[in-house]
């Protein structure tokens, strides 16, 4: 599988990477060497097997509707939230105007 | 079926709106979905927000059982398949209220398949027979969090509050026609929601709010492209929002233009939609299973307990009020639209029928007309100086026995009903001590009509001439002389057996 540049472009703005002229010209085979390795696998039939989903076998855990059952996973904690936010105005994130 | 007869006429002839809804609607928890923040709506900004909800590194997401439960109780109201075997997948964008930068949602695998609902026939709405929608999917998902833009000249604020909170995405499938089909169907899944507890289908909250897909195409066609209004977040605006879109392509089409599926944005002050440029990108979303959620299987016990917890749903409750209590179509379908309507009235249902020892069934229309008409015409009359409070089921059961047993007329049950909503006093006390009971002793009302006829002798010898019309007179002048609280149907007997003895 060929990765072209424009590709590598757009995953690139996709993900907010901001990405020099460069780096997308080293980027793109780079890529396109790694996709055609991980291709090999497609050599195996697996059209019999059920995708695995896990690499043991257990059963997604469910939580009880309780609030703040737990510190480490509850609220009331705004202090610690917005301790490293760059701008925390009023309570608030501050983040450059984001406007439709 | 017959198919909507909705239709936008262009230059170049009719054309048919094919519109589907997908609808977010907020599970009712009071933990978040995958948090133990709480859910709470109008907290301080950010003070129900979680390490996970911040997204902060190295926190695992553990689903919260009673979302899933909703979602499933939800599936099961609209009789949809439910998968014992789903899975959550991320959903990837960039914006400010998402910290994650991506939302865990179900593409592949959705907890709900396919269901339906059925709208009713709306005449006036140009629905002329009930038209089944159908459902194809709900999923369970994070919601985002809110921006504010106005609060700073170069700053938006982000509340992660909402961020996480449990959403149902309901996603129908393009049955419906005209606006009108879209707003009947957006009521019955709120009524059915509301039935169900899953969501207070509060809109003005923004507990609900519905993405509009809308194409036009020429009656019987291939489909057109369609374009996806987002975030509508009333019935009304839907509606208008269809309309205004629906127009809108028709016009693009017909001037040569094609239309672009597209991200568009509802203004309700104008009721017009306009794109939404910056979400021309992002529609790859570059879904994968989410590597920290395992798979979400539910066992035979858990949906068990789900179906048993549902309650008597709309349609069944509006047949059972047909069918079982005698009412009409139209008495059945108003007082089934919504939970608190339908639980005040079967409380005081009950009430009467006890205290007048009879069947549900003979006395549900009294009861519905009470319910449906009699009463909120008191309420809002009084407007605020009625105190609802007031308005107990024991109350009007006694106004509606004293109103059975004759001893009170309809005018009568009114005031009545007008004084305990004013002063709480109890209605039996108030008939007696404001003089608001009717005499239906008929020694007395023959009394009182010997002396009318007396007093009237040409009109009698006119009525037994063949005059008919001045019995409306002799029942007037009787009521008249008995100040109104003559029991009307004992006067009519007894004025009858006189004038044509």
């Amino acid at each position: 599988m060929s990765i072209d540049r424009a590709t590598v472009a757009k995953i690139a703005s996709l993900a907010r990477i901001r990405m020099s002229e460069d780096e997308l010209d080293c980027l793109a085979p780079e890529l396109s060497g790694i996709l055609d390795w991980v291709e090999q696998l497609g050599e195996v039939d697996t059209s019999q097997v059920e995708p695995m989903t896990a690499v043991i076998p257990n059963t997604l855990r469910l939580r009880d509707d309780v609030v703040d059952a737990d510190p480490l996973t509850g609220g009331n904690k705004r202090d610690d939230i917005l301790a490293n936010a760059p701008a925390a105005e009023h309570g608030f994130f501050g983040v450059p105007k984001v406007i439709e | 079926m017959t198919e909507s007869t909705y239709r936008i006429q262009g230059a170049t002839g009719e054309w048919e709106v094919v519109i589907g809804l997908e609808v977010h609607a907020q599970v009712t928890s009071n933990a978040k979905l995958f948090s133990g923040a709480s859910t709470a709506f109008g907290a301080e900004p950010n003070a129900q927000v979680s390490l996970i909800d911040a997204a902060m590194p190295g926190m695992l997401p553990v689903p919260n059982r009673e979302c899933i439960r909703q979602a499933v109780r939800t599936g099961m109201a609209i009789e949809a398949q439910i998968n014992a075997w789903s899975r959550f997948d991320r959903k990837n964008y960039f914006y400010a209220d998402l910290p994650q930068g991506y939302q865990i949602s179900q593409l592949y695998h959705p907890l709900v398949g396919e269901g339906s609902l059925m709208i009713e026939a709306d005449e006036k709405a140009g629905i002329a027979e009930p038209k089944v929608i159908g459902i194809e999917r709900i999923h369970v998902e994070q919601d985002a969090g809110k921006l504010m833009h106005d609060q700073h000249p170069t700053m938006s604020y982000v509340d992660l509050n909402r961020c996480g909170v449990a959403l149902m995405e309901i996603v129908s499938r393009p049955d419906m026609r005209s606006p009108a089909e879209a707003g009947a169907y957006l009521r019955k899944l709120r009524t059915i929601l509301r039935y169900v507890g899953s969501c207070d289908g509060n809109m003005e909250e923004g507990s609900m709010r519905a993405d509009v897909n809308v194409s036009v195409r020429k009656p019987g066609g291939e489909l057109g492209t369609r374009t996806e209004t987002k975030n509508v977040n009333s019935v009304r605006f839907v509606m208008q929002a269809i309309e205004h879109e629906a127009n809108r392509q028709v016009d693009l089409i017909e001037n040569g233009g094609t239309v672009v599926q597209e991200t568009r944005l509802f203004d309700p002050n104008s009721g017009t939609t306009r794109s939404m440029r910056s979400k021309e990108d992002a529609h790859d979303y570059r879904y994968f299973p989410d590597p920290d959620l395992l798979p979400l299987e539910l066992d035979e016990a858990f949906l068990a307990d789900c179906r048993a917890s549902l309650p008597e749903l709309p349609d069944a409750k509006r047949a059972r009020y047909e069918g079982e209590l005698g009412l009409s179509a139209y008495n059945a379908g108003q007082l089934t639209a919504e939970v608190e309507v339908f639980a005040r009235f079967e409380t005081l249902l009950a009430e009467v029928a006890r205290s007048l020892g009879k069947g549900e069934k003979d006395v549900a229309t009294a009861v519905a007309n009470w319910s449906l008409s009699v009463a909120p015409g008191v309420i809002n009359a009084l407007g605020d100086e009625a105190n609802p409070a007031h308005a107990t089921a024991e109350a009007q059961a006694a106004i509606l026995k004293m109103q059975d047993a004759g001893d009170i007329s309809g005018g009568q049950a009114k005031e009545i009903f007008e004084i305990v909503l004013r002063t709480g006093r109890e209605p039996g006390e108030i008939a007696e001590t404001e003089g608001l009971k009717q005499m239906s002793d008929t020694g007395a009302i023959e009394a009182v009509i010997d002396e009318v006829l007396a007093a009237n002798q040409d009109k009698v010898a006119d009525y037994r001439g063949g005059k008919d019309k001045l019995f409306g007179f002799f029942v007037g002048q009787t009521m008249k002389a008995m100040q109104g609280k003559g029991n009307p149907a004992v006067v009519n007997q007894i004025l009858k057996a006189k004038l044509d003895g």
